[in-house]
């Protein structure tokens, strides 16, 4: 923070050009400051994830050669160009798999099972968060204690939890055990599915209870007390008074814990094993086909994932208006952008929109 | 775009970050490699000197190592290194694929499992060993025909592994029974067995069924055993045959009447031997490792000194087993290729392949080995090992490996768990091996 104070003196002095900015005080000579401080951070983003992600894009337009030569059996490898060739394919369903919704291909299957997992989980898991965070916001004994306890499946690695709950739901586990009857959770069925939905809404219901506690904390007391006055019931004061005003933390978490989800990998890939096609998301059925030394399609099939979750992204702030900083912030800075040049927090956001716009 | 309040605009690009990592990390590998090429190579040159790395999965009883430090007093030439991989084989052949792609010269020799060699081959990932150089006659023929494409060898055999049937024999006293030779001996045996124990949770057989590459090699011995065939002689797939239907049908019916146990289709090779060594199981197909584990006397096993092993019983016709094991390759881009091949034969030495069953209870390659008084000494299911071997026949040899094991997986896995009919199921596999296998 002290190379921030002193540099904004002498940037101006070095700039030959400070007559436009001269007009704005506040923003005088920090863009480019700020450019200076962001440049690690930017060139990191672009090493790490800029260029993979071109690389991929560019992937997904080839695929590896596999004619085998009938006479010594070598394969000439290298790689062709083929268009738009690995998108058409996931419309010709060449690869028909069996899974849950009978008979499709294999990349559709696993859309479905995606798609699916997504809404059950997010949805058992907002329900059960928000009881949590309503149980966290009350005071009782031992309360921090509750609180610890309802974050430890957050922070246990998705891998351990895997492999934990495959010992819970084997044949011989603890859950058959429990309901007293056998059901093969860890063999290709639809238990299987719903092993996977517990497993996730156990882990991480307290991601969503968290945030929302953080929520249920800005609430006022006294619109409970002036709803009490009004006799307005509990369930009155949670619909009308704790929902409206816990909705804009509300809503970032489930978009983060929906975004989160679609990229599902390791909990079905650890627990129920590969090639399930019962619970084969789009992220384990890309990184298969990976494994088959078929990049091409595999690029591909992250691609569509990746544009898949976009749109889920943008549909959640555009319908449920998903805000993560405070609403009193913006208007603010609505006016600021209307009469002033960018300030560099716009800038900042134009080049991470324009990087992204750049990759598609 | 539009006008989007900042801080959407925030979201929107933290929500697309996140989505970044993800077409980030299925990126993948770039480039493959395009050597190899349509015409014939010539042999590749085995003079150069120089260090080397060996690429294998864990060295878990250490004795590599030791073999490591002795074979580099030998030779001043040029040393070994261990590069450890892990122990997941998807994961040690990914690595070797990657390394191969970036043209690692250090990855020199690796250990190559014996449903690779055609992928490895066909794309030159390994160099083929000319047999001038490469003798073979001191090895098993299936360990040797393991590593062979298009009659070519390109790995040289390191262990080798066939199935066996782990069977109690006090409970085959009890009754005056002999090991069964084939599936229907052994439905036989189980009828006087289990219903004089009286144990319920007591089951005849099992092997491992769950969707993995176990279940490859199970269906593989039910097909085989029963005198089909999954890929004919003339590498064409013929597995829609009454043969084949035979051997799936009859896995199929056992499960249905309890002779398998139902939660055996979430079974592994752990699993299996858990069951039978808490005395679950009358019969058990398992490899040979389960040999000492089931025979410890700390309280983990139930049945130790109560059962011993036999070869793998058929279901029409004589057992086959499928072959497991390991060969070691020279890589296509190892620098010192000189090095790679006196390794290659010096670890293959009939001393160092006793030193290395002794160590870790893997079966050697080496015919010899297996007479070894030591050996049998303290491993005494190697003759019945070696018969298991001999008999045993590769898994499909095909390129796109990966594919064919999983299209085998579906057919197998739908048809136990009764989602189709074992026919049904094989003229499936039939179809999808056709594309696969050209």
């Amino acid at each position: 923070m002290a190379t921030a104070t002193a540099e904004p003196r002498s940037v101006p002095a070095t700039e030959g050009d400070g007559h436009k900015h001269k007009k704005n005080a506040l923003s005088d000579g920090q863009g480019r400051l700020a450019w200076i401080l962001l440049a690690p951070t930017l060139i990191v983003i672009l090493v790490v994830a800029g260029i993979p992600v071109i690389m991929s894009l560019r992937e997904s337009l080839f695929q590896t050669n596999t004619g085998v030569d009938p006479n010594t059996g070598l394969i000439a490898g290298g790689e062709k160009f083929v268009g738009l060739g690995n998108y058409t394919n996931i419309f010709k369903g060449g690869d028909i798999v069996q899974g849950s919704y009978g008979s499709m291909d294999r990349f559709w299957n696993a859309f479905l099972n995606t798609t699916f997992i997504t809404i059950v989980c997010v949805i058992l898991e907002t329900v059960i968060g928000v009881a949590m965070a309503l149980i966290m916001a009350k005071a009782f004994r031992g309360r921090a204690l509750v609180r610890a306890g309802i974050l430890v499946p957050w922070a246990i690695p998705t891998i351990v939890s895997a492999l934990m709950w495959k010992l819970i739901f084997d044949a011989n586990g603890v859950m058959n055990k429990i309901i007293g009857k056998q059901i093969l959770w860890l063999a290709d069925t639809g238990a299987s599915f719903w092993a996977i939905v517990v497993a996730d809404t156990w882990k991480t219901a307290a991601f969503i209870g968290l945030l929302t506690l953080a929520g249920l904390q800005t609430i006022p007391a006294e619109v409970y007390e002036a709803a009490k006055v009004d006799g307005a019931t509990t369930w009155q004061q949670f619909v009308r008074i704790t929902l409206p005003m816990v909705k804009p933390t509300l809503v970032v978490a489930v978009l983060f814990r929906t975004l989160d989800t679609l990229r599902m990998f390791d909990l079905p890939y650890g627990m129920i094993g590969p090639g399930k096609y019962r619970v084969e998301t789009l992220s384990i059925f890309s990184y298969q086909e990976a494994a088959q030394t078929r990049y091409g399609p595999a690029a591909a099939y992250a691609v569509v994932l990746f544009i898949y979750v976009l749109l889920v992204a943008f549909l959640f702030v555009r319908v449920l208006g998903a805000d993560v900083i405070g609403d009193a912030d913006a208007p603010k800075k609505k006016r600021r952008k209307k009469t002033e040049p960018p300030s560099e927090e716009a800038a900042i956001e134009t080049a991470i929109g324009e990087g992204i716009g750049g990759a598609h | 775009m539009t006008f989007v309040r900042p801080a959407r605009r925030v979201l929107i690009a933290a929500a697309s970050m996140s989505a970044l990592f993800i077409a980030a990390a299925c990126g993948g590998g770039g480039g493959a490699p395009s050597g190899g090429g349509s015409s014939a190579p010539a042999a590749a040159d085995f003079s150069k000197q120089g260090d080397i790395e060996l690429w294998s999965g864990k060295d878990t009883s250490g004795n590599l190592q030791k073999q490591l430090d002795a074979f580099n007093a030998q030779h001043p030439n040029g040393k070994v290194t261990f590069h450890e991989l892990p122990d997941n084989a998807d994961q040690q052949r990914q690595q070797m694929i990657q390394n191969t792609q970036i043209k690692n010269p250090k990855m020199a020799v690796i250990s190559m499992d014996v449903v690779w060699t055609a992928e490895f081959a066909a794309n030159s990932y390994v160099e083929a060993l000319p047999p001038d150089q490469f003798p073979t006659d001191k090895f098993l023929k299936p360990t040797v025909d393991s590593a062979t494409y298009f009659n070519k060898l390109y790995g040289y055999p390191s262990t080798s592994d066939g199935g066996l049937l782990y069977y109690r024999k006090d409970l085959l006293g009890k009754y005056g029974l002999k090991p069964p030779t084939s599936f229907d001996e052994m439905k036989a045996a189980c009828d006087k067995i289990i219903p004089g124990e009286k144990d319920s949770k007591l089951a005849c057989f099992a092997g491992q069924y769950q969707k993995y590459e176990g279940l490859t090699v199970n269906f593989d011995e039910a097909v085989h055993g029963a005198g089909g065939v999954i890929v004919g002689p003339d590498g064409k797939p013929n597995v829609a045959t009454p043969e084949a239907t035979k051997g799936l049908s009859t896995l199929v019916d056992w499960k249905n009447q309890g002779l398998i146990p139902k939660a055996a289709i979430t079974w592994q090779e752990e699993q299996g031997r858990k069951a039978f060594q808490d005395g679950d199981l009358v019969f058990h197909r398992n490899w040979g490792y389960v040999y000492n584990l089931a025979s410890k006397t700390d309280g983990s096993s139930k049945v130790a000194g109560k059962f011993d092993v036999a070869p793998l019983p058929g279901i029409t016709g004589p057992g086959v087993s499928s072959l497991g094991g390991h060969n070691y390759a020279i890589a296509k881009y190892a620098e010192n290729k000189g090095t790679a091949a006196d390794f290659l034969r010096w670890i293959s030495d009939p001393a160092q392949q006793k030193s290395n069953v002794l160590a870790t209870s893997l079966s050697p390659a080496v015919e010899s080995v297996y007479s070894d008084p030591e050996v049998v000494k303290k491993f005494p299911f190697m003759p019945v090992q070696l018969k298991s071997i001999q008999g045993a026949v590769p898994r499909p040899k095909v390129v796109q490996y990966g594919d064919v094991t999983l299209a085998i997986q579906d057919a197998a896995y739908g048809a136990l768990q009764g989602q189709t009919q074992p026919d049904a199921a094989l003229q499936a596999l039939q179809a999808k091996l056709q594309t696969l296998i050209k």
